[in-house]
């Protein structure tokens, strides 16, 4: 492969993606397949943002539902006592909640990321549960238990998923080109120093602190968005136990985990996968928790079969299969460097 | 001859167990020095506080003549000191030319720049040309043999272009060929103007190649000489032997 098609192959890959997921839309579908793409869609951007930290920087925070509960009241706040007469107007609100969640994501780094592995994430799982809490208890901000309402938006019942459907598209195309720039720069090559050996990466100069902190902030910002559009997609209130909830970090980990940290497709593979199973699952068998066996069973079937993921598994397989034919034959076979490429993505 | 790296009453204690006691030592400029002494005589423990990855509980480090004490593992690479360790330890999941490049240093304001740029793979070149791993620049470091790692480490550190390298057993584990291949590398960077402090077990090796050699033992220096003064020295030899 020529090095300029080496270099546009990701960029058609990426466009041909976005623009399917862009017209799928169009034909037709029932409301309930569109949910499910609404929420299929929410989680794939929300892990591929998370795999900036935890797959790129291999920090398992644990703490992002904090942040997307963040961007869901910040949204709700922002509404709270206002008249809606055009439904697209809130989401200009966006970007500012992406940096209002990227700016409470730094200093909690700074603190956080002192600590590494199973401690981070301990850490981080507290700071989700002091949200939570903070969500029940700040009455005169979030309303408590009895949630904090906000109108609905005014969109045509029959077309009523799509613009949530698009922004969400948007959100996913962003968090997978942000991760895309960071593992083809310096930032990216420095987070997988630290990822490796982060002691040896600050023995030989590299801003170790800073690019966790730059990581874990773009992250957060991400996540703080998703939460904002969930807020608006919950039709008029939302309540703590579902906008500050463990299931939502453990579900993003989960899909990370499954499709393969730290490359660019697996996060959104194991979204496609889980959510759609889930949703689907949830309208067959009604609302119930039994998704829950099911994740503990993904959890294992990872351990036992996939530890590395679908994609660096599949990866892997096909990289010693170019080995063996580079042996082979040497003129004829594809260089090592597309299949170093191959692995990680 | 001026002194490059000067190390004055360091102590370091574990427990109970003080590591490095009152230790002094100096590196002249254009030697190279080795570290040698019995196991648990604090030769690594002195090369993590020298290099910032401990701190000394006394004493003070100075290189170039810059205190240096309490200076972070990045701040001294930075200063022009770098150091391999006794396992090699490259980033697997790097390739060759990438553990090369991500040793050469950027700063911040470059972080948005390409993983690799040209240059980037230019500069990496030469020195995997000069370290025969030209062949492997895109595996990943995790395929690489023991002895490529050990080399791969060594070129990585040279990236920086240090004033001095101080390399923690770097025969350790290798084949007898790789040593010669060693000792070669580190004669050349010697003669290009490079300052080498080697941590070693290995005499012969040590008696070939350095000069002087400083002796340790219960975490102090008991003799520093020339290698035919450190072989007929009765205190280096009641340390190695017992008396």
């Amino acid at each position: 492969m020529s090095p300029l098609a080496a270099r546009l192959l990701p960029a058609a890959r990426g466009g041909l993606f976005v623009g399917v997921l862009a017209v799928v839309p169009l034909f037709g579908l029932q409301h309930w397949v569109l949910n499910m793409l609404v929420f299929v869609l929410m989680f794939a951007a929300m892990a591929s943002a998370w795999n900036l930290v935890g797959g790129l920087a291999g920090y398992p925070s644990l703490g992002h539902a904090a942040f997307f509960g963040i961007g869901a009241y910040a949204f709700a706040m922002i509404l709270h006592n206002q008249q809606l007469t055009n439904g697209y107007v809130p989401f200009v609100w966006l970007p500012v909640i992406g940096v209002i969640g990227a700016l409470l994501g730094a200093p909690v780094a700074a603190i956080a990321m002192r600590t590494r592995a199973d401690v981070f994430a301990i850490v981080t799982i507290t700071l989700l549960f002091v949200v939570q809490t903070l969500a029940f208890n700040l009455h005169s901000l979030t309303g408590g238990a009895q949630g904090l309402s906000f109108p609905v938006a005014p969109f045509p019942a029959a077309t009523f998923e799509l613009p949530f459907y698009y922004v969400l598209l948007i959100l996913l195309a962003l968090a997978m080109l942000l991760t895309y720039a960071t593992m083809r720069s310096k930032v990216g090559l420095a987070l997988a120093a630290v990822r490796a050996d982060e002691d040896k990466a600050r023995g030989i100069g590299v801003a170790a602190g800073g690019v966790k902190v730059l990581a874990f902030s773009v992250s957060v910002g991400l996540t703080a968005m998703v939460g904002a559009v969930w807020a608006y997609y919950q039709v008029g209130v939302i309540y703590p136990q579902f906008a500050v909830d463990p299931l939502i970090t453990i579900a993003i980990v989960l899909m990370t985990f499954l499709g393969g940290r730290a490359t660019l497709w697996g996060p959104v593979l194991g979204a496609i996968i889980l959510e759609t199973g889930q949703q689907y699952l949830a309208y067959q068998l009604g609302a119930s928790q039994f998704y829950l066996i099911a994740y503990a069973l993904v959890f294992l079937l990872i351990i036992l079969v996939l530890p590395r993921g679908i994609l660096p598994t599949v990866a892997e397989r096909l990289r010693r299969r170019r080995r063996r034919a580079s042996i082979a034959n040497p003129d004829r076979s594809p260089s090592l460097v597309d299949s170093v490429e191959v692995v990680r993505q | 001859m001026t002194d490059l790296l000067a190390v004055s009453g360091v102590r370091k204690v574990f427990g109970g167990v003080r590591a490095v006691d009152d230790c002094s030592l100096s590196v002249g400029e254009g030697t190279v020095t080795a570290l040698i002494g019995p196991n648990g005589s604090g030769k690594t423990t002195l090369f993590n506080i020298v290099t910032g990855y401990l701190k000394p509980d006394a004493g003070r480090v100075t290189f170039a003549g810059r205190d240096v004490t309490r200076h972070g593992t990045g701040r001294l690479y930075r200063h022009g000191l770098s150091r391999t360790f006794q396992q090699a330890r490259v980033f697997p999941q790097l390739t060759v030319v990438e553990n090369l490049v991500v040793a050469g240093g950027y700063r911040w304001w470059q972080l948005g720049a390409p993983r690799i740029r040209r240059a980037d793979r230019e500069r990496a070149g030469h020195l995997l040309a000069e370290f025969r791993l030209a062949g492997v620049a895109d595996l990943l470091a995790a395929e690489l043999s023991y002895g490529q790692r050990k080399l791969l480490e060594f070129a990585a550190v040279l990236m920086s272009s240090p004033r001095l390298v101080m390399l923690d057993e770097p025969t350790a584990g290798v084949n007898p060929v790789l040593v010669d291949t060693m000792e070669q590398h580190i004669r050349e960077r010697h003669a290009a103007g490079v300052t080498f402090l080697i941590v070693e077990h290995d005499l012969q090796f040590v008696m070939r190649l350095c000069d002087p050699i400083i002796v340790l033992d219960a975490g102090r220096p008991i003799f520093q000489g020339a290698p035919p003064q450190v072989q007929q020295n009765p205190l280096v030899l009641d340390a190695y032997l017992g008396s």
